[in-house]
């Protein structure tokens, strides 16, 4: 008898499950759950060039919605997995329905996280994960409006820059002492506030927001030390919260907040129940990279998670070991990331910030772990091999914009 | 619509598909599983996992490389005169007939 595989969740790394298991040979049943009322689609588009009005839907999808009937795939749409009990292997739907596995896949993503701040339910203080959340933001966006974008990431500052080009008069706030903190060095940063400013976005670091006032609607943003920020829109883009809780619930191991939090999966993409898999935001894994536990938030990993669950699940397994990868487009500027530079010790500028175009390599004890290019998608290309391999490159050869990665060593 | 031919590596399996004008050689392979493309970054020239090989004398007949495609390309897994970006090559009526081959692998 054939074996029934119930994926949950309906993002990226559940699209690219699905392609890859029926490449690999599962010929068992296939259902995914997913809350939305979309097929599966691709998010990254979704701050870019959809909210820009330059991308029509069908494009967003993964797959167009045919390709799941061809493939014998069942869709549920619009509905939550809310119960998972792991020893009679099935999964509750909210609307009381219960499906039975053989194997589970746990792609459940990732949510933004929640302000729980004085006015934070008022009208026009919004949020960005879905294509929902981006076609009801394009319908509040108008020239001369005022937006405020609370969180200085990749998410706001490509939605500040959008509506800075669709003539929105836009306040990004960020509470760090530079944007993008998290992950860039503070050149970076600097570069990026200044591409914003000379677009007339108002960027504030070290803006703490305090709440927002109004009556009905959100009027004003209201920032620690008193000011009061006249706004018509608020996006808040202040990171993402993993979807653990099915897993938790059922007793499955996840990773501590100190870790990133994250369902817990070896390099199978397998959790502590063997027949329970996980992939994409919602998961933590042990990098061989950076020699630690990460949970990645990613296009990248979403799609080698998958397709690494999906060859052990039809029995072909082939480990996850990958350098992450990031990318994000703000303006007529590409950002690209190789590595995590997190726990750096050296940052070594590779040409110049001044001409538009460069590279922040990162090191740690003399290795190259991770790079920055900025309009530079050479320097990207070129760095992830000696990523990979930890090499030990001198400083003053990775700062020579003149010598190739080919050469680099 | 121009029908684009895709050919599998190894296999030489072809796909001959009808693209829509607008959409890319890029689009019509993800649309249709075709296997061999992997575009994880969506089409926005940042990763070169939709290489291809483009066939004979279509490669003069396609729009010139930009710079970003170039740079791009020039890391991707067993490069060639006739490699391009898939997510790069918008389809119009003059590219019927258009045939590309994979790569042996993209390099994600």
């Amino acid at each position: 008898m054939t074996q029934s595989l119930i994926v949950i969740g309906a993002g990226h790394a559940a699209g690219q499950a699905v392609v890859s298991l029926r490449a690999g040979g599962w010929d068992g049943r296939i259902v995914v759950v997913g809350e939305e009322s979309h097929v599966p689609y691709e998010r990254p588009p979704l701050s870019k060039q959809y909210l820009a009005g330059e991308m029509e839907l069908e494009r967003v999808f993964f797959r167009p919605p045919a390709f799941y009937d061809d493939a014998e795939v069942e869709l549920r749409r619009g509905r939550r997995a809310v119960g998972l009990d792991r020893e009679a292997r099935t999964v509750t739907l909210d609307d009381g329905r219960a499906l039975r596995y053989d194997r589970l896949l746990l792609a459940t993503g990732s949510r933004p996280r929640r302000l729980e701040l004085p006015g934070a339910g008022l009208d026009g203080v919004c949020y960005l994960r879905t294509i929902d959340d981006v076609d009801a933001l394009r319908r509040r966006f108008a020239p001369g409006r005022r937006l405020a974008v609370v969180g200085g990431g990749y998410i706001g500052l490509e939605v500040a820059a959008v509506a800075a080009e669709k003539g929105l008069d836009v306040t990004v706030l960020e509470m760090a002492p530079s944007l993008m903190a998290r992950v860039v060095a503070p050149a970076v940063a600097g570069f990026f506030a200044a591409l914003h400013r000379r677009h007339g976005v108002d960027v504030r670091t070290g803006a703490r927001v305090e709440g927002f006032a109004g009556t009905d609607a959100v009027e004003a943003v209201l920032c620690a030390g008193g000011e009061r920020l006249a706004a018509d829109l608020v996006l808040v883009c202040v990171g993402v919260v993993p979807n653990v809780e099915l897993a938790r619930d059922a007793g499955l191991p996840c990773a501590g907040d100190g870790e990133g939090g994250g369902v817990r999966v070896d390099e199978n993409a397998r959790t502590a129940d063997p027949r329970v898999y996980a992939a994409g935001d919602c998961t933590s894994h042990p990098n061989a990279l950076v020699g630690r536990r990460v949970r990645l938030e990613s296009v990248h990993n979403a799609v080698e998670q998958a397709k690494t669950a999906a060859a052990a699940l039809c029995g072909t397994p082939r480990p996850y070991e990958q350098v992450p990868w990031f990318w994000s487009d703000q303006y007529d500027v590409k950002l690209q990331i190789a590595g995590l530079s997190a726990g750096h010790d050296q940052v070594v500028l590779r040409g110049d910030p001044a001409a538009g175009s460069f590279a922040a390599c990162y090191l740690l004890g003399g290795a190259l772990i991770a790079l920055d290019a900025i309009s530079s998608p050479r320097d990207f290309m070129g760095a992830r091999r000696p990523i990979a391999a930890r090499a030990k490159i001198p400083p003053e050869r990775l700062a020579d914009a003149g010598v190739a990665w080919k050469d680099m060593t | 619509m121009a029908k684009i031919t895709y050919i599998e590596y190894g296999t030489e399996k072809a796909h001959t598909i009808d693209v829509r004008k607008g959409h890319t050689v890029k689009d019509g392979a993800v649309d249709n599983s075709i296997p061999g493309i992997e575009a994880i970054c969506g089409g926005s020239c940042s990763c070169s996992t939709c290489h291809v090989y483009v066939d004979g004398e279509w490669l003069a007949r396609l729009p010139e490389q930009e710079d970003m495609e170039k740079d791009v390309l020039e890391f991707a897994h067993d490069v060639r005169a006739n490699s391009r970006l898939s997510c790069q090559i918008r389809v119009t009526d003059e590219l019927d007939g258009l045939v590309v081959r994979m790569p042996e692998m993209q390099n994600v």
